[in-house]
């Protein structure tokens, strides 16, 4: 086992998998930006909003006002970089930094594939991506090899797997097998679409689609990895993202996910690719195979192997936190991000806040449009964490207007795939009293109903 | 490998095309799926276009009075534009949640019914003989309560009134500007209501795609926002103080002939449970409308039976209603916690329809359209 290990570790691989995927993956994260831009998200999502709801620990993160703007073009200028390949490394280091910067401003707007980016580019500050048909290669003929070790190659296919694989395990749960849910809301709703309307109207469908949802995503890294079933799979991975892309508002994820699936392949077809930008755009790919093998000096690979064995380590851990936590997951969401938990549960929430001055007994509703954006407003109704964060904006936002002894109550309903609406938070807890932490919040009413699994 | 990059590039484009073309895509004819167009074309036929056509007979019955009253001011006169006035007042809650189409595009409800009034604003206006009703800054000083003030407000007893309109050192511009709230008024309906018989309902009935611009989409949100904005704090919340902890009587709706408050309120309400069943502008009978969407989606789901307990709700609010003072005025003065209760019981349905409703039918609220995962 030890030998195979260091064999393992010992082996190279062409250069050009990574390549592409660097290739693709910064200029797909410019396409990115350039469409959050002209949407008007930036406006929208961080300059109209008077509060945004900060992650725990990083309540230093926050929108910058109009220099949002530039940390914009700072992160879609560096994705460039990375894509071209220029001073890689402080390219991708800004891009993970501005990225991860402009996720953590406002929580309102997680999602799990924006956490994938992040994680995903702050594996590649670490990977030689650089070494072939890039700028710097090119520039530094030192750092240019046709040849890097295997694993570089390898954690990027990991990675994707840990992500499949894991949104597979998240649907083995009752309401997603046995109920269909929240398909069964979601996909009659696509009615207008030609050919498939009638029939995501029946039954049978919806549970056809959880199903093979919660199949596809456990096999899928699986069968890109085993060569034989990688065209299969990759034809799949078209399907499967297609199909998510017309049936859900996902943005650039789906395209991001098929590209990124290419690094599965063995290396010809990457050499194809790469000789088809080259015809294109007039680069000489030749000059790039010079046959040098990179090897890392046996103390920096001991320890970029030790750091990413940890880095992989917690990613594996992380999404199993929420056992930690009592009650029902989906409901109280006590460790629900960064676990690949995507497009797992439909969920939807009102909360009427009450000021209340203790003393008196004086007391008021708020109206959450004068504070939050529609979209706040929604997230913020069906997560106690946010709950919680606007509570204590509200007190102190009622304080400078001269109130006193304000307790803040939340009269909070939520329904969970399809159940009726039930009361979500203690409508007796003065939430002031409260204070974020990654301890069970004890505030969250009970679910009255069980989702068995994992 | 190059040509299975190709096979992957066509389903992605043709995914691209077919995406952006989802607002135009008709429905074709589902046999066993509930069928929206019907449902569309019930609200535009049979629920929003009557309404219209009715109450653009109204305002331009009010516009009439209102030339007669200015051309001849008597006390028996003010009697008579008085009533066209409560008829239009009353009118104008089975048109005010359509804010849709024209209405939109003229900020329809913002023109005539922003409450409260600007009294004093008028009374510069009116004393400078400089105004313009049709700029955003003006909407609080026209439209019903505009009327309402003018025709109740400006003094004690009829005799008081009249002479504003007769011997009053203003008594012209008060004449021109009552004569241009009306006309206003009359003409705003008449664009919006032309806009509904000319093309715009073949637009709305056509729309049935599902994205956010489709027209079942763009309904519900406009009713929902009516329902919780204009109805639930508008008419209630905001006079009885929810949202301050003191009541504002000078909020209520037709804050100068009180008494009518709550006829307005039972009207609105009214609207919005017939507008939830379906029920034909003429009440002769019930066409597809949410309870029957509810109960359509609900034979997928197996759920709670949404559209009975939404109804109920409804029926609710109206019982509690007869305990409500017919002036809401006196009532936030005198017994404010009956009108705290009309609040909560507004607020059951706004959970229903907000949450519940929306949920099944798998429509997510306004403005919302960034990316989900």
């Amino acid at each position: 086992m030890n030998q195979w290990i260091t064999s393992y570790f010992n082996r190279n691989t062409q250069s050009a998998p990574l390549a592409v995927f660097r290739v693709f993956f910064g200029f797909m994260m410019l396409a990115s930006i350039i469409r959050f831009w002209l949407n008007g998200w930036i406006e929208k999502l961080y300059i109209l909003p008077e509060f945004s709801f900060s992650y725990y620990g990083f309540e230093w993160v926050k929108p910058l006002g109009n220099f949002t703007y530039v940390l914009f073009i700072i992160c879609g200028l560096s994705a460039f970089f990375v894509g071209i390949g220029y001073k890689y490394r402080l390219a991708i280091i800004t891009f993970f930094l501005s990225f991860t910067y402009i996720e953590l401003m406002d929580k309102t707007t997680y999602l799990n594939h924006y956490y994938f980016i992040s994680i995903l580019s702050f594996l590649l500050i670490f990977l030689p991506a650089n070494a072939y048909y890039s700028l710097d290669a090119k520039k530094n003929p030192d750092i240019a090899f046709q040849k890097i070790p295997r694993w570089c190659i390898d954690s990027i296919k990991l990675l994707l797997g840990i992500v499949y694989f894991y949104a597979g395990l998240a649907k083995i749960n009752s309401d997603w097998l046995l109920k269909a849910m929240p398909l069964k809301l979601w996909l009659p709703s696509n009615y207008d679409l030609p050919f498939l309307g009638d029939l995501l109207q029946q039954e049978w469908v919806h549970y056809a689609f959880s199903w093979s949802g919660m199949f596809y995503d456990l096999l899928i890294p699986f069968l890109l990895l085993y060569h034989r079933t990688r065209v299969f799979a990759f034809v799949l991975v078209v399907i499967f993202h297609v199909l998510t892309r017309l049936l859900f508002p996902i943005g650039m994820f789906p395209y991001i996910m098929i590209v990124s699936a290419l690094i599965f392949f063995d290396s010809g077809i990457h050499h194809k690719i790469l000789e088809k930008i080259s015809r294109l755009f007039g680069i000489a790919k030749s000059y790039f195979d010079n046959d040098r093998e990179l090897s890392f000096l046996p103390k920096k690979k001991n320890i970029l192997l030790s750091f990413l064995s940890l880095f992989f380590i917690v990613q594996l851990m992380l999404p199993w936190r929420y056992l930690l936590y009592p009650g029902e997951l989906f409901w109280t969401e006590e460790g629900f991000r960064f676990s690949w938990r995507v497009m797992l549960m439909e969920k939807a929430g009102y909360a009427q806040f009450k000021v209340v001055d203790g003393k008196t007994g004086k007391r008021f509703y708020v109206d959450n449009s004068d504070f939050l954006t529609p979209f706040q407003e929604k997230q913020m109704a069906i997560q106690p964490d946010f709950i919680l964060q606007y509570a204590h904006y509200l007190a102190d936002h009622f304080r400078k207007d001269g109130h006193e002894n304000i307790e803040i109550y939340v009269e909070s309903y939520v329904a969970l795939n399809g159940r009726k609406s039930t009361s979500y938070i203690d409508s007796d807890t003065n939430l002031l009293e409260e204070k974020d932490s990654f301890k069970h919040k004890t505030f969250i009413l009970p679910f009255h109903d069980q989702i068995k699994g994992l | 490998m190059i040509r299975i990059l190709r096979f992957s590039i066509l389903p992605l484009l043709a995914a691209m095309i077919s995406c952006s073309d989802a607002d135009e895509t008709e429905d074709d004819n589902n046999t066993d799926s509930f069928d929206r167009g019907e449902m569309l074309q019930n609200w535009a036929d049979n629920i929003i276009i009557p309404s219209f056509e009715n109450f653009e007979g109204i305002t331009q019955n009010l516009e009439a009075k209102t030339l007669a009253f200015t051309e001849e001011p008597t006390e028996a006169g003010l009697a008579e534009l008085r009533s066209a006035y409560v008829e239009g007042y009353l009118g104008f809650q089975t048109v005010s949640i359509f804010e849709i189409g024209e209405a939109e595009a003229v900020n329809y409800r913002a023109n005539l019914n922003t409450y409260p009034l600007d009294a004093e604003g008028v009374e510069e206006k009116i004393s400078s003989n400089e105004y313009n009703l049709e700029l955003p800054s003006s909407y609080d000083e026209q439209g019903f309560p505009a009327l309402d003030y003018l025709l109740n407000g400006l003094a004690e007893t009829n005799t008081e009134i009249v002479e504003f309109y007769t011997s009053h050192e203003n008594a012209e511009v008060y004449k021109n500007y009552l004569q241009n709230v009306s006309e206003r008024i009359n003409a705003l309906t008449s664009v919006v209501h032309s806009g509904w018989k000319n093309s715009y309902r073949d637009d709305f009935v056509a729309n049935t795609g599902s994205s956010s611009t489709g027209a079942v989409d763009r309904i519900t949100n406009d009713y929902i926002l009516y329902y919780e904005k204009f109805l639930r704090s508008g008419k209630i919340g905001i006079p009885a103080g929810a949202f301050t902890g003191n009541p504002v009587p000078g909020a209520v709706e037709a804050y100068y002939s009180p008494s009518l408050s709550k006829d307005l309120y039972l009207k609105a309400l009214e609207t919005t449970q017939n507008f939830f069943n379906g029920r034909h502008f003429d009440g002769s009978q019930n066409g597809p409308g949410y309870g029957d969407y509810l109960d359509y989606l609900n034979t997928i789901k197996n759920g709670e039976d949404l559209s009975s307990l939404i109804d109920g709700q409804f029926v609710t609010i109206n019982e509690q209603a007869a305990v409500l003072d017919n002036n809401f005025v006196s009532q936030v003065e005198n017994n404010n916690n009956d009108m705290l209760a009309a609040f909560d019981e507004l607020q059951q349905n706004v959970i229903l329809l907000k949450v519940d409703m929306m949920q099944a039918i798998s429509i997510s609220v306004d403005y919302v359209d960034s990316d989900g995962d």
